[in-house]
C-alpha cells in the first residue's frame, strides 16, 4: 500500500471512529452516570434519525430540522425519565433490560405505523454538498469531515461541561454516591433526568447528522447498539474520555483490519474488546 | 459505579433470552371442499414490505379466478416469520402438522427458507418459495414437492458476467456482504466472466450486516479496476450507491450488480443511481399485455405499483393453480399435481416461465438501467437462463 493510501485509510478510520464517538458518547452518560443499561439507546438513534427526516421534509431545510429535532428530542427525554426510567433505579438489571427492550418493539412500531418500511434518504445541505478530490480516482466527501468536525466540538463540549461546571460536579457526585448528594440538599431526580435527556439528545442528535450519509430504514438502530456498548466497555463506563479514546481506537482496528486481515474483518473489534477486558476489566479509563 | 465483563455478559444473555411470541394462526373453519394454503412470510421487520407484497401479488391472483384456485376455494392460514431462521422450524411445523395446510408458501429470506425446505422435505410437504434465492434450494436440497417462482442468486449474477464482458471490461473487484448469498451472486458472476476470459483481480467481502464502506471505496480507488461488481440490497445499497457517489467512482470506474441493487429503493437513491446498469428477471416498461394488465389490476387494489416480489408471489399462486386445474381441484392426486406444476409454462407478468428439472424459474434475464425512479428494460442479458442445480439428484 502506498502512502497517500495508507493515509487516506487513517482518515477513514479516524473518521469513523469520531462518528462512533457521538452515538455512544450518550450511552456512557446513561449506562455510566445513572447505572441503567439502555438497550433502547439504539432506538434513540434511529427517533434522531427519523426526525431529521420528517422534520427536514417539513422545514425543507437540514439545520433547522436539527435544532428542532434536538428540541424534541430532549423533551422526550425527559418525558421518557419521568414516566418509566426513573422507576428503575432500585431495581435490578433484568428489569432494566426488560423495560428498555420492550422500549425498542414500541418505538419500531410506530415508527412503522407512523412513517412506514420503507428506506428514505435526506439531501446533503447544498452547502456541504461537495467533494474533496484526494487522488486521480477518489474524493472524499465535505460531509463527512463536517461530521467529524461536529464530533470533536462535541467532545471538548462534553468534557467540560462534566469536569469544569457546577453541573457536572452534581452529576459527578451523583453517579459516585446517591445518597451523600442528595442529603447535601442537591435535587438529585432533577440531575438525573437532565443527565437521561442529554444521553437521548445525543444519541438523538447523532442519527440526525449521520441520517445524511447513512440513510433512515427499518433496525437502523440495532446495527450501532451493540457497536456503541463495545465503545463503551472498552472506554471505561462512564468516561467520556475514554469513549472517545475507545472509538477511535475502534475505527482505526476496523478499518485496517478491513484492508490488511479481511477474513477477520467482522470480529477484530470484539478480539479487541476481549483483550482490553482482560488486561483492564474495568475499561481503558476510569470514570472521570 | 463499576460494571465488569460480568454484567456485559448478562446483557447479552439478556438479549438471548427475550424474545418475541409467534402469532397463532387463524381458527380453522371447518369446510371440506377448501384447500388450505399456508403463507409463512416475514409481515414485521426489515423484511415486511417484501412480505406484504408477496401476499398481495398472490392473493391478487386468487382474485383474479374468482376466490378459488383450479375450482377449489382457498383457505388461508398466515405466521409471521420475522425473518428470523431459529423460529422457522416451528413454524413451518405448526402449518403442516396443526394446521394441516396442503401447501406452504414461504419465504424472503434465505435462511428461513432453508430451514422450511428441510421441514417440507421431512413431511413430504409442498412447498413453493416465492423469493428466497439460496443457490442450495433448487440444488443440493431439491425435492419434487419443492418449487420456486423466483430466482436463484446465480441466474441474475451469471447473467451480470456476460454482460460486463459484452461492454468490454477485462479487470474487475467485487464487493459484497459475507454471507451465503452474496457469495454465491459473486460465484455466479465470476463463472461466467471468468469462463468469458475476463479476470477477477480482487474479491472483497464486508461482514454482514455492515455499512461502513468508506475503506472499500479507497482500496477500489487504488486498485483502479475496469468495473466494479456488488451484491447488496435494501438499506445497504442506497447507502453503497450513495457513498459510492461522493467518493467520486461513480464517473470513472463503473458500477454493476444484480437488480436487488437498485430494487425497491429508487426513490432513496435518487440521483446517485441515474443511469446504473443492473440485470434481474423483472423490469420496468416491458410493455407486454399480460404485464400492463397485471400492473393495472395490482394498481387498482393495493394502490401502488406492483415490484418483482409482487410478480413472484403473484406466480407463485399461478404456478398453484396450474396444478390443481389439472387434477380437477383433487389435491390428493399429488403425483399428478407435481408432473403437472412442474411442465407448466406460466403467463407471468416477466415473460413466459418454465421450470428446470429442479424446480427452479427458466427465464429470461433482463438488462436494466435506472431512469428516474424505474429500472427500465433496455434488453435481455440472457435468454431463458436455466440455473445448473449443482448437488440436485432427482
Amino acid at each position: 500500500m502506498d502512502l497517500v493510501t495508507f493515509l487516506i485509510q487513517l482518515l477513514n478510520g479516524l473518521q469513523y471512529g469520531l462518528l462512533l464517538f457521538l452515538v455512544a458518547s450518550g450511552l456512557t452518560l446513561i449506562f455510566g452516570i445513572m447505572g441503567i443499561i439502555n438497550l433502547a439507546h439504539g432506538s434513540f438513534y434511529m427517533i434522531g434519525a427519523y426526525l431529521a427526516f420528517s422534520l427536514s421534509t417539513l422545514t425543507g431545510n437540514l439545520f433547522t430540522a436539527i435544532l428542532l429535532g434536538i428540541v424534541l428530542s430532549a423533551v422526550l427525554g425527559i418525558i421518557l425519565e419521568w414516566l418509566l426510567i426513573s422507576r428503575l433505579y432500585h431495581r435490578d438489571h433484568l428489569e432494566q433490560v426488560l423495560l428498555t427492550y420492550g422500549l425498542i418493539l414500541i418505538f419500531e412500531a410506530l415508527r412503522s405505523i407512523l412513517v412506514g418500511d420503507d428506506v428514505h434518504s435526506i439531501a446533503i445541505p447544498a452547502i456541504l454538498n461537495h467533494s474533496i478530490p484526494l487522488t486521480d480516482t477518489l474524493s472524499y466527501p465535505v460531509y463527512r469531515i463536517f461530521i467529524s468536525m461536529v464530533c470533536l466540538i462535541l467532545a471538548g463540549l462534553m468534557y467540560g461541561v462534566i469536569q469544569r461546571t457546577r453541573l457536572g460536579m452534581m452529576i459527578r457526585a451523583g453517579a459516585s454516591n446517591r445518597e451523600m448528594v442528595q442529603s447535601l440538599g442537591i435535587n438529585i431526580q432533577l440531575v438525573y433526568r437532565l443527565v437521561f435527556a442529554m444521553g437521548f439528545t445525543l444519541a438523538a442528535f447523532a442519527g440526525m447528522l449521520a441520517a445524511p450519509i447513512s440513510s433512515v430504514y427499518p433496525g437502523m438502530g440495532d446495527q450501532v447498539l451493540i457497536i456503541c456498548f463495545v465503545v463503551v466497555v472498552i472506554g471505561g463506563i462512564g468516561s467520556v474520555w475514554g469513549a472517545l479514546v475507545a472509538a477511535l481506537l475502534i475505527g482505526l482496528v476496523d478499518t485496517f483490519s478491513k484492508v490488511f486481515f479481511p477474513e477477520l474483518a467482522g470480529i477484530t473489534v470484539y478480539l479487541l474488546m476481549a483483550m482490553v477486558l482482560l488486561w483492564r476489566p474495568e475499561g481503558l479509563f476510569r470514570m472521570t | 459505579m463499576k460494571y465488569s465483563a460480568h454484567s456485559f455478559l448478562g446483557l447479552f444473555i439478556s438479549l438471548v433470552i427475550v424474545g418475541i411470541g409467534v402469532e397463532p394462526g387463524q381458527p380453522a373453519q371447518a369446510e371440506e371442499t377448501k384447500i388450505k394454503v399456508g403463507l409463512m412470510l416475514p409481515y414485521t421487520g426489515t423484511y415486511a414490505k417484501l412480505g406484504n407484497a408477496i401476499t398481495n401479488g398472490f392473493k391478487l391472483a386468487v382474485a383474479e379466478q374468482g376466490g378459488k384456485l383450479g375450482g377449489r376455494p382457498i383457505e388461508f392460514f398466515t405466521v409471521d416469520d420475522e425473518s428470523n431462521p431459529a423460529k422457522a422450524p416451528e413454524n413451518a411445523s405448526k402449518l403442516i402438522k396443526r394446521d394441516a395446510v396442503d401447501v406452504l408458501v414461504g419465504t424472503v429470506h434465505s435462511g428461513v427458507a432453508l430451514a422450511m425446505t428441510k421441514v417440507a422435505r421431512d413431511n413430504k410437504a409442498l412447498l413453493i418459495i416465492p423469493n428466497a434465492g439460496a443457490d442450495e434450494i433448487t440444488g443440493p436440497l431439491c425435492a419434487p414437492t419443492i418449487f420456486r417462482t423466483s430466482f436463484s442468486a446465480w441466474q441474475s449474477a451469471y447473467a451480470m458476467g456476460k454482460v460486463m464482458l459484452e461492454r468490454g471490461h477485462k479487470k474487475v473487484v467485487t464487493l459484497s456482504w459475507k454471507y451465503s448469498f452474496g457469495e454465491q451472486s459473486v460465484a455466479g458472476f465470476k463463472e461466467a466472466f471468468e469462463q468469458g476470459g475476463g479476470k477477477v483481480v480482487k474479491e472483497m467481502y464486508l461482514p454482514f450486516p455492515q455499512v461502513e464502506f468508506q475503506s472499500y471505496l479507497t482500496e477500489i480507488a487504488a486498485l483502479k479496476p475496469d468495473a466494479v461488481f456488488v451484491f447488496f440490497a435494501g438499506a445497504g445499497a442506497v447507502k453503497f450507491v450513495k457513498d459510492y457517489a461522493a467518493a467520486g467512482l461513480k464517473d470513472s470506474i463503473p458500477l454493476y450488480g444484480p437488480g436487488f441493487l437498485t430494487d425497491g429503493t429508487l426513490e432513496a437513491q435518487g440521483d446517485a443511481a441515474q443511469g446504473l446498469i443492473t440485470t434481474l428477471h423483472y423490469a420496468d416498461g416491458l410493455n407486454t399485455p399480460k404485464d400492463n394488465a397485471f400492473r393495472e389490476a395490482y394498481q387498482k387494489e393495493y394502490h401502488e405499483l406492483p415490484d418483482v416480489y409482487a410478480v413472484q408471489g403473484y406466480d407463485a399462486a399461478q404456478l398453484l393453480s396450474a396444478g390443481l386445474t389439472a387434477v380437477n381441484g383433487d389435491i390428493s392426486q399429488r403425483d399428478e399435481l407435481i408432473k403437472a406444476m412442474a411442465s407448466t409454462t406460466l403467463d407471468s407478468p416477466r415473460g413466459t416461465v418454465t421450470f428446470s428439472k429442479a424446480h427452479n424459474p427458466v427465464q429470461d434475464i433482463y438488462l436494466r438501467e435506472v431512469d428516474g425512479s424505474q429500472n427500465k428494460v433496455i434488453g435481455v442479458a440472457v435468454k431463458a437462463l436455466a440455473d445448473p442445480a449443482r448437488g440436485c439428484r432427482m
